[in-house]
């Protein structure tokens, strides 16, 4: 294999094992937050238990993200070192700013939020946990800023060889970036609420009197029936967004190769860039015009009409983008169905659908990573979108280290990555319960101070 | 203008660096400790003396990393790319460990596997970080803009020395921050690690001072040329010094200055080593003012840094504060 290859795969594996995380603890963080809130509020304990419960699982995962995370920061100097020396002055500002208002933010704050709970006033401690929240919210905004300015770029001069910033403003407000950041957080909340509505259903199946199962299956539906039908009216603006200004990308997830009028919307097919077709098709007429101008006649312009070194891979993105949807729909499903369940008062107790729930839980991630890679290899062949090819930027690196340091990171990141998650796992499958200190008595528990069993009821 | 802005930048990222030194320097030390303490309960009181605060110290690598990309892009492009090999080998490690202070608690089964991720990682993140040094000091080839040395330029004798010192170093910071932060049996062995980790780690000092000079005749004649003679002189001295009074403390049984006197040694060695590269940022061939980002830039950054640092500061101490005291078994759970 190539070098130039090897490269774009290390970063694709690493980047896609890192999304994982943050995809579920931004969620929960500010899951976590509305516990607490809500416990310190309501003064019922069950949100207590319910904090309790997934803060175990919260300190795991978000363990796995900061590492996995520390990697990436240092992959952009040593894989794709002209890249960084050429966008280094736009977008080194953006992650330093998330360095310095997100990353201290949520490390400061973490360890009085998993550790701290006796040792500072019940107030302080939800302010650890707001701030955490905050943090987590904030590094999705300046990471998706620099993101999206790869994909859209604006408010730069290029000086010397190297982009340089004109307009602050513009460079982090640039076009898409608006759509990507609602897009992402909300694909960050349907995650988590996936994944809670999943263990509460759990719990629920095996002992449906459990009321913090019932209370956390409860939130996640609320979540869902809410924030998935908002999350596809996202999805549609970011599309048309995406339409004006990568356009290309668009007539790849579409498998549209012909410039025309009335374009069908396709809905299945297998996109083939030898024969510049899409074959197999199943295809709903002028429906494709439809959707994308909002004009039945509407012209949809063809993979056709861009030079062949210019196309991004259809096959890959067109069926990304489905597997992407599909899943927004049937959360959609899953949240209308809970509300039917709710209204006739029979969500607690419907086994049917506490086994979809189960089913449902995961698919949130499936949706994340396929919707980065629907954006990611839809702006190939380009870096910096239209300015600078992925061959321009890559590190001067000999194949072998390649190889050897991508084998490295897979045979690391399964075993370490893949006992957590694993952990997770066991960690959810214990049921929630209020006599849960937060630890187990048996067990020597790391947050031992000086106040003797002060902190038992941490973490 | 912009050389003003650039030293600021050169200042902040030196700062930076420096607090991640000392900072992850005694919390890799205790990992690095963690063969030489044999019992299960120590050992978890070792890691618990640092679960609170491990993830901030780490964050000053990434503000080393995020930092460079956005001030100093050429140099974190050349040396990110030259030291490709131990600097993945540092994060991979840096997984291990990060994650092994979870799942030694979650997994009693495979303790033993994660007590060696542990401390195995602490060594190796450790090691790669005195190589990348190393490294750095012997200078990096660069054509154009572009790392232009081969492929295992940073695997000497050199840099495997400095790895080992680091190594010494950082388990010193280690031992001397259990000493603050426990009692009893653990402090005593830690107490007893002192003395030969500091002897250890005077040795790596004096070794690597010659040794650098005799490398590379520019250093060698920023040191040893009058009048700098006069003005760099007291760094030795003061390493002398301290050493010294790290000693005295050790025999008197003083808990917090051995750790005092561990970060001055590691302040003055980093002076020194200021002193010895300034003003490449890439040795040997590009400064800091070369590799600068574009005054825009680091106007920009520099509005935020200025004032989130103080404040990130003041909160990183607070968490310190909430998690002061002694760090003591599980007698209270039994």
């Amino acid at each position: 294999m190539d070098a130039e290859l090897l490269s774009r795969l290390q970063f694709a594996f690493t980047i896609s094992f890192h999304i994982i995380f943050p995809s579920f603890t931004i969620g929960l963080a500010s899951y976590l937050a509305v516990l607490e809130g809500l416990w310190l509020w309501r003064r019922q304990d069950v949100y207590l238990t319910l904090y309790r419960y997934w803060i175990k699982i919260f300190a795991l995962s978000f363990g796995m993200g900061v590492v996995s995370g520390i990697v990436m920061s240092y992959q952009f100097g040593t894989n794709w070192g002209p890249f960084s020396d050429k966008t280094g002055p736009v977008l080194g500002p953006l992650l330093g700013y998330e360095v310095l208002t997100a990353f201290f933010l949520e490390a400061g704050f973490l360890g009085v939020m998993l550790f701290g709970m006796n040792r500072v006033g019940k107030r302080l401690h939800f302010l650890a946990t707001v701030l955490v929240a905050a943090g987590t919210l904030i590094s999705t905004f300046w990471i998706l800023s620099a993101n999206s300015w790869m994909q859209t770029p604006a408010g730069y001069i290029i000086r010397d060889g190297q982009f340089v910033p004109a307009d602050w403003w513009a460079v982090v407000f640039n076009p898409s970036f608006p759509y990507r950041l609602v897009h992402m957080v909300l694909a960050a909340y349907l995650t988590t609420a996936f994944v809670v509505g999943a263990v509460g259903a759990y719990h629920l199946l095996r002992d449906r009197a459990n009321e913090a199962a019932a209370v956390m299956f409860s939130m996640a539906m609320w979540m869902a029936t809410l924030v998935a039908p908002l999350q596809i009216l996202a999805g549609d603006f970011h599309g048309l967004n995406t339409l004006e200004h990568q356009p290309a990308k668009i007539a790849a997830v579409e498998g549209h190769w012909e410039t025309q009028r009335g374009a069908p919307l396709i809905l299945f097919g297998i996109p083939d860039a030898e024969e510049e077709r899409t074959k197999f098709e199943v295809a709903i007429p002028k429906l494709g015009s439809l959707v994308l101008t909002h004009d039945l006649n509407g012209e949809v312009r063809g993979l056709k009409s861009w030079p062949k070194d210019e196309r991004p891979n259809s096959l890959i993105i067109f069926w990304s983008f489905r597997i992407m949807a599909g899943i927004g729909l049937l959360m959609a499903l899953t949240g209308l169905l809970s509300l039917v369940l709710r209204i006739k008062g029979r969500l607690d107790s419907t086994a049917w659908f506490h086994r979809l729930a189960m089913l449902m839980g995961p698919t949130g991630f499936i949706a994340v990573i396929a919707g980065w890679v629907t954006t990611e290899v839809g702006r190939q062949p380009y870096l910096v979108y239209g300015l600078m090819r992925i061959s321009e930027g890559r590190s001067p690196i000999a194949a072998p280290a390649l190889a050897g340091s991508l084998l490295s990171f897979v045979i690391v990141y399964c075993v370490v990555f893949g006992a957590g998650i694993l952990y997770v796992f066991r960690l959810m499958r214990e049921a929630p319960s209020p006599a849960d200190p937060g630890i187990d008595p048996h067990q020597p528990h790391r947050a031992s101070h000086a106040s003797g069993h002060a902190a038992a009821e941490a973490s | 203008m912009s050389f003003d802005l650039a030293f600021i930048w050169f200042g902040i990222i030196a700062f930076a660096v420096l607090l991640y030194v000392i900072m992850d320097g005694f919390d890799l030390g205790v990992g690095i400790l963690f063969p030489f303490i044999k019992k299960e309960r120590n050992r978890d009181v070792m890691t618990n003396t640092i679960a609170p605060v491990w993830d901030g110290n780490e964050t000053w690598l990434v503000l080393g990393g995020g930092g460079l990309f956005a001030v100093f892009p050429l140099a974190y492009s050349v040396a990110l790319t030259a030291l490709y090999a131990p600097l993945i080998a540092m994060l991979l490690a840096l997984v291990f460990r990060g994650v092994a202070f979870e799942f030694r608690f979650k997994d009693p089964a495979h303790k033993p596997f994660w007590n060696f991720a542990f401390a195995g990682g602490s060594a190796v993140a450790t090691f790669s970080q005195g190589i990348v040094l190393g490294a750095l000091v012997q200078g990096i080839q660069v054509e154009g803009r572009l790392y232009a040395g081969g492929w295992f330029d940073w695997l000497t004798p050199f840099s495997v020395f400095c790895g080992l010192s680091l190594l010494i170093g950082y388990a010193l910071l280690g031992a001397a921050w259990l000493v603050i932060k426990t009692d009893g049996e653990l402090q005593a062995r830690c107490f007893d690690l002192i003395v030969p980790l500091a002897c250890g780690v005077l040795l790596a000092i004096g070794v690597v001072s010659l040794w650098t000079p005799i490398l590379n005749a520019d250093i060698a004649r920023r040191w040893f040329s009058w009048p700098n003679i006069a003005y760099f002189s007291p760094v030795p001295v003061l390493v002398m010094l301290t050493a010294v009074a790290l000693f005295r403390a050790v025999l008197k049984r003083q808990e917090f200055q051995p750790f005092v006197y561990a970060l001055v040694l590691f302040i003055l060695s980093y002076i020194g080593l200021g002193i010895s590269l300034f003003p490449n940022i890439v040795p040997p061939d590009i400064t800091y003012l070369e590799a600068a980002a574009p005054p825009e830039s680091l106007t920009f950054l520099l509005v935020g840094a200025s004032v989130l640092l103080p404040v990130i500061l003041a909160y990183t101490a607070y968490s310190y504060w909430v998690f002061r005291g002694k760090v003591r078994g599980d007698e209270g759970y039994h």
